[in-house]
């Protein structure tokens, strides 16, 4: 399977994977895992926003939980922690299906306004089920059991968790190239023209939207894991808004670049916050806007721009016996992004 | 051949209190070219749109081979064999011609929601899809993104596209708006030859193209039907030159 993703594009998934591995070594590793987790969500909400056309504002709602049910596994039943994580991502999924279910046939800004209404009644929830998520206090002392493997050094716990992230990667991957993620840029492109093919165009979007929430679950769940508790913050807004800035700043539409949008914010806040730091969200938020206002492709779908048209210049250099002019197919690619 | 195989029957559209079509009664006969014709403003399109479910008629009903389709959606329509193109070339923009007929191909079967399988599996319908392509005579230009075609090959891949679904009833909403002499005469000829085993309704303004490929003409104006008939026979109703000379000359 893997070696799929492998023999496709081989020299960003070595690179990817070699990072991946690496970066416990390279940076403090419980943030290395942090990244990790946010990175995935990032790549399940560019599903939606990137390859689909839906940008969620309420996507905390999986995220968070997911965290809060993956504690309550790992916390009640004491089974190896993969299964509080995929408990928490079955709960996800479970959960996009009715909010997915009364929002895709909504458009643009609708779409976004009723997601952050249904995360908002979830963190209500949450705020008010006292017995259950422990209310303000959240939950505390959630465990990381594997068999009895002592993970409790958090270089060891990412190399734990850093499958299931893959995992996630590679389904992402996999949902993006496949005949229904064919389908699902069809219907970002024009959803006209897709249902005038036979596609229910909402149907296919409530997959999308569930398939995106099971992801940000096994995102979520690891990361309440990973910290030993889930609080309020996992369901609050400002997860839906920063998961959503991840993905602008690496690139929407490009997978991969949330991943490095993660790395950017996790890494930035860190170092903020060490640093004594406390208003991090001017830092992030100039950051932002700078991204959005100079490279509007964000950081990885820049520098895929670059190389496209570097490699397009070369094939230009050639004589074509093509009536389509290189400069006029720029000038489109242009205008769309 | 017996009996139409599309028939409208009363069908209405109120926008705001404004009746863009307003009690259309319409049978196209089995196997023949049926064309739409009248001034701008005269309801065409959204009579298109109500045969095809992208809009909902107020009133009225659309009968299939006598299955009633009001109320269906788009999507249900065009699986049942109703297949249209767009008066607007409307496609997507990223995908090559191939990977657009490949879509249409697919459409049929359950292929679509596979998430699980590599898009290869799309390579199942190449060959139909060349196929399709060459008919259409897009076959050199099949590894292109369609953004980047020539607006007569857009026009082509949208008749491609409506080809793929093989519908019982093609609509073509304005197959050569905006083309040169050369691609309307290239379009006609592809129409003619598609239109074997098919039944063809088209929305056309080029008067040559309607009187090149139509077997009867339906005549619109203020969402009515103001005739019907053979070309022969409309070309002369004195009502008909009336509807456009008052909408094109008199206005000078």
């Amino acid at each position: 399977m893997i070696l799929s993703m492998l023999a496709r594009r081989p020299v960003p998934a070595v690179a990817g994977l070699a990072v991946a591995l690496a970066l416990p070594w390279l940076i403090y590793p419980p943030v290395a895992m942090d990244i990790a987790c946010w990175a995935l969500f990032a790549a399940a909400v560019d599903l939606l926003l990137g390859f689909t056309g839906l940008l969620s504002f309420g996507h905390a709602a999986f995220w968070g939980g997911a965290a809060y049910t993956a504690g309550l596994i790992a916390l009640h039943t004491g089974l190896p922690f993969p299964a509080a994580v995929l408990g928490g991502a079955l709960l996800a999924a479970l959960l996009a299906v009715p909010i997915g279910y009364l929002s895709v046939r909504l458009r643009g800004i609708y779409f976004a306004m009723v997601t952050l209404a249904f995360a908002q009644m979830v963190y209500f929830v949450a705020n008010q089920w006292r017995d259950v998520t422990g209310g303000e206090n959240g939950l505390q002392g959630i465990p990381r059991e594997l068999f009895g493997l002592d993970l409790s050094d958090p270089f060891y716990f990412y190399y734990a968790g850093l499958p299931f992230v893959l995992a996630g990667f590679f389904v992402a991957w996999r949902i993006v190239r496949s005949p229904f993620g064919r389908v699902l840029v069809s219907i970002r492109d024009n959803p006209a023209r897709a249902r005038a093919l036979g596609y229910p165009v909402d149907r296919y979007k409530l997959l999308a939207f569930v398939l995106s929430a099971a992801l940000s679950g096994v995102a979520g769940g690891l990361f309440a894991i990973s910290h030993g508790f889930a609080s309020l913050q996992e369901v609050y807004w400002t997860t839906s808004g920063q998961v959503v800035m991840m993905v602008v700043l690496g690139g929407i539409g490009t997978l991969w670049g949330g991943a490095l949008g993660a790395a950017l914010i996790v890494e930035l806040n860190d170092r903020l916050a060490t640093a004594g730091f406390e208003e991090t969200g001017i830092i992030t938020g100039a950051i932002f806007m700078l991204v959005v206002l100079v490279f509007r492709r964000g950081i990885w779908g820049t520098v895929r721009h670059l190389l496209a048209s570097r490699a397009g210049a070369s094939r230009a250099a050639a004589p074509e016996p093509s009536d389509n002019k290189p400069a006029n197919s720029d000038t489109l690619s242009d205008a769309r992004a | 051949m017996d009996g139409p195989v599309l028939r409208a029957r009363g069908l209405v559209k109120e926008f705001r209190g404004f009746r863009a079509v307003d009690g259309v009664d319409l049978d196209v006969a089995e196997g023949s070219v049926h064309a739409l014709v009248g001034p701008n403003g005269a309801g065409k399109t959204t009579l298109f749109n109500l045969l095809t479910g992208f809009l909902r008629p107020s009133a009225g009903s659309v009968r299939l081979e006598g299955r009633e389709l009001a109320g269906l959606s788009p999507e249900r329509i065009a699986r049942l064999g109703v297949a249209r193109s767009f008066q607007i070339t409307s496609l997507f923009a990223e995908l090559t011609p191939r990977q657009h007929v490949e879509l249409a191909l697919a459409g049929r079967t359950g292929l679509g929601w596979r998430f699980w399988k590599s898009d290869r599996a799309l390579g199942r319908f190449s060959g139909r899809a060349d196929e399709l392509l060459e008919r259409v005579g897009l076959a050199d230009h099949a590894h292109v993104p369609a953004a980047s075609l020539a607006y007569g090959r857009k026009r082509a891949l949208e008749l491609a596209l409506a080809l793929a679904l093989d519908p019982k009833v093609l609509l073509l909403d304005e197959p050569t708006a905006g083309m040169g002499v050369e691609d309307v005469d290239r379009t006609v000829d592809l129409v003619r030859r598609v239109r074997d085993g098919r039944t063809v309704v088209l929305v056309e303004h080029n008067m040559n193209v309607v009187a090149s490929l139509a077997d009867r003409v339906t005549v619109l104006q203020h969402g009515r039907v103001l005739a019907e008939g053979p070309y022969a026979e409309i070309r002369r109703d004195p009502r008909v030159v009336a509807a456009y000379l008052g909408d094109s000359d008199a206005a000078r």
